[in-house]
């Protein structure tokens, strides 16, 4: 599977982290860093290069956050989201 | 096919909160069997499933959102399916359940499960919901690009569950396709290579069979999240429910204990009566019924918990008070789904313990588990209540709040704090390991099928039943003989009595005369285990008769006021609202016949003591069945223990020393 092949058509200029991601913004993303266990976890929830992401809220003392993506919601701790590297 | 009176074992595997406990429920009915995995602490579930005549033993995988096996219950699932756990055969096929309304990442797991050469049938759940969503599935092109059988089913009504098992039977004894294949991975794709390859069939796969990806239902969802996770009133409204649900099991279990006391009552007036009188009699009734009754009559408190617990979980709310609170319990060392295990224990700690399952760390939910006894449950109360309406009551904080209120906050305070101090304490020694991922999904709300949430709630109760009723049985015996030996014989010579009358510390200021059940306490192996420990607990203001009740109360909290009742000639059932087991403490004195055995600050460390000590069996029963071992729950009791030593010891003498006597 040629994954690498959709990487090349997303501009690399305004990649940020998906816990600076500002609440109510969406974004693809690019890659997910680290090889532990968090990364291999977010990956296997659906979390891949490419596909789409949104920042719905965050909790009331600001973590964890939660994110839309392949059509259900996730939430996840900034530290852990701060793997995940998105471009918008 | 061979052997075809074998019965056939089918694995039920698939994400949490895809209905995958709802088709279990319905396809084995009440007769499933949970134990846990051996040496583990997974849940094994096992029940008969009747396929159109042929008998199957239907296994329910733990939920799962992956098979690498970097998890436990990843470990034991991969176990179970390539036939390497012990007790189970190896899988004749697999059912994959599968959420419509998810159905790209439930597909994950199914692309795992192809691989290890066992037949899949997919049930495809949420259907009605998904229609309601005005999707469509082809399930026809599903079935054809996956190469395995989809079948439909809905929990409410029985459809597809026909079907289902016919589709089943049929895949016995065949060999699965795998779907797709995998090209050379590219160079660099990294160690992940796979997870995007089979994410990348799944996309195609759905786009060429789902029709409409619309978002109604999560539209619904975010609407009500919008007011559920505020920052301000989501934080509110968890604190109104579960005030709600603690006021709601209060009061709705008040009637139902009622009846289960005079049930037991009764039942103890018939053996005695029944039987002859002697130590058969005396051991059935005060032994064995009194002792089992004693925890019996909170199964109203804790099935009505185990109700709420199930609806909460099962609506989706639980991952929601999990998200709100994950922030100050991680501060802890401790994960946002402790909360609400930890909430429940401020009724009943054990059905808070039994909730644990949901947190997936070992060391996190062991954390949780040696720290819910903490929050002072209700069976502290009456203790709480008779120290208080003692010494107490009337006075008031800034000649408006009433002292009672406010000990009783601070009770509630301390157990909060030192469960906290605890938490930090364990997760950097005892139970240190790397923090594990909080990724948790936020599933949309949806109405609790009222039949899972029944059957769970019946099968937990009947658990604690079974395994508390064991052990408790066993120590209900032991203590009963503690009290009950050595016999007491009463003198029949006037001088002895009289000398026995002024001689022991009931002295003409008690409003009883001492009553044989009291003297046969103080001359008991109690009673004189009581004077054994008094030195240790004179440091704390007890005297040798609290430490009869204390020694007493080990076994169940609220055992305290009955058995201080005897000890002061009250009688047996007084409670602790009682008027005179009130003034008898009040009056009662020290062994010199002058000081009095109780002060405000003796009320006030026991009730310290109370607050911090593991005294209740049903919850070491319960602890030794959910971590697999009786090493936790005996570590648990000794730190438990010195906690409550040392902070009464603290309270007692940095009173003194204040000059509070």
């Amino acid at each position: 599977m040629l994954v690498n092949a959709m990487d090349s058509s997303i501009a690399q200029t305004n990649v940020i982290k998906l816990n600076e991601l500002p609440v109510g913004s969406s974004a693809r993303v690019v890659s997910v860093t680290g090889t532990g266990r968090v990364t291999q976890r977010l990956m296997e929830m659906g979390i891949i290069p490419g596909i789409g992401v949104k920042v719905v809220k965050a909790a009331p003392f600001g973590d964890p956050i939660e994110v839309r993506l392949r059509g259900y919601s996730l939430a996840m701790r900034r530290n852990e989201a701060e793997a995940i590297e998105v471009t918008c | 096919m061979d052997g075809s009176h074998r019965q056939l074992t089918i694995a039920l595997a698939g994400n949490p909160n895809a209905g995958k406990t709802t088709l279990f429920n319905s396809l084995t009915g009440l007769k499933q069997k949970i134990a846990n995995y051996p040496g583990v602490t997974v849940e094994r579930k096992e029940g008969p499933w009747q396929l159109n005549g042929k008998a199957a033993n239907l296994i329910d995988l733990p939920g799962l959102y992956s098979l690498e096996a970097t998890s436990l219950d990843e470990q034991i699932a991969r176990q179970v399916i390539v036939g390497e756990q012990a007790g189970i055969a190896k899988p004749d096929v697999i059912v994959a359940v599968v959420d419509s309304t998810n159905l790209e990442r439930n597909l994950y797991l199914v692309t795992q499960l192809f691989e290890f050469g066992i037949p899949v049938v997919i049930a495809l759940t949420m259907m009605d919901v998904f229609e309601k969503q005005k999707h469509q599935i082809d399930v026809e092109m599903l079935s054809t690009l996956l190469k395995t059988p989809v079948v439909p089913v809905t929990a409410k009504t029985a459809r597809g569950r026909d079907e289902l098992a016919g589709k089943v039977l049929a895949a016995v004894g065949t060999k699965p396709e795998i779907p797709y294949e995998y090209e050379e991975a590219a160079p660099n794709s990294g160690p992940h290579g796979k997870i995007f390859a089979r994410y990348n069939f799944i996309s195609r796969v759905v786009q060429e069979s789902v029709w409409h990806d619309d978002h109604e239902k999560h539209r619904v969802s975010e609407r009500i999240d919008r007011v559920l996770t505020h920052k301000f009133f989501g934080l509110a409204i968890l604190v109104g429910v579960l005030l709600l649900v603690f006021q709601a099991i209060f009061s709705w279990a008040q009637l139902p204990m009622q009846l289960l006391e005079s049930v037991f009552g009764a039942l103890q007036d018939l053996s005695r009566t029944a039987l002859p009188p002697g130590i058969l009699s005396d051991l059935i009734s005060d032994g064995m019924i009194a002792g089992v009754g004693g925890v019996v009559v909170f199964l109203p408190q804790i099935l009505l918990l185990f109700l709420f617990i199930s609806i909460l979980e099962d609506s989706g709310y639980m991952a929601r008070a999990a998200f709100l609170m994950d922030k100050l319990m991680s501060r802890v060392g401790l994960h946002g789904k402790a909360f609400l295990p930890l909430m429940s224990s401020f009724a009943c700690a054990i059905p808070g313990i039994m909730a644990t399952r949901t947190i997936e760390s070992r060391r996190d939910r062991f954390a949780t588990i040696l720290i819910a006894p903490l929050m002072s449950c209700s069976a502290r109360l009456p203790v709480y209540t008779l120290m208080i309406a003692t010494f107490f009551a009337g006075r008031t904080l800034f000649g408006f709040i009433s002292m009672g209120a406010v000990l009783m906050l601070a009770m509630y305070a301390l157990g909060i704090m030192m469960a906290v101090i605890a938490a930090f304490v364990l997760k950097r020694t005892v139970l240190k390991a790397p923090p594990p991922p909080f990724v948790m999904e936020l599933p949309p709300y949806r109405v609790p099928n009222i039949r899972t949430v029944l059957q769970n709630m019946l099968t937990r109760a009947w658990l604690f039943l079974k395994r508390a009723g064991t052990v408790i049985l066993a120590i209900s015996i032991i203590l009963w003989a503690l009290t009950y030996f050595p016999r007491y014989q009463a003198p029949t010579d006037a001088a002895t009595i009289s000398s026995e009358l002024t001689q022991g510390s009931t002295a003409v200021t008690q409003p009883v005369a001492p009553t044989p059940e009291s003297e046969q306490i103080k001359h008991s192996f109690a009673g004189q285990l009581g004077h054994a420990i008094e030195p240790v607990i004179r440091p704390l203001g007890f005297d040798w008769k609290i430490g009869v009740a204390l020694i007493a109360s080990f076994a169940a909290r609220e055992v305290l006021v009955s058995t201080l009742s005897i000890i002061y000639n009250v009688g047996k059932d007084e409670d602790a609202q009682s008027e005179t087991l009130v003034s008898a403490v009040r009056d009662a004195k020290k062994d010199d016949g002058i000081t009095p055995a109780w002060t405000p600050l003796t009320a006030l460390t026991l009730m310290v003591f109370f607050v911090l000590a593991m005294q209740c069996m049903s919850t070491l029963a319960v602890v030794r069945r959910e971590t697999n071992s009786w090493r936790w729950p005996m570590f648990m009791f000794g730190y438990m223990t010195a906690l409550a030593y040392v902070g009464a010891l603290i309270t007692y003498q940095g009173g003194k020393a204040l000059g509070f006597e």
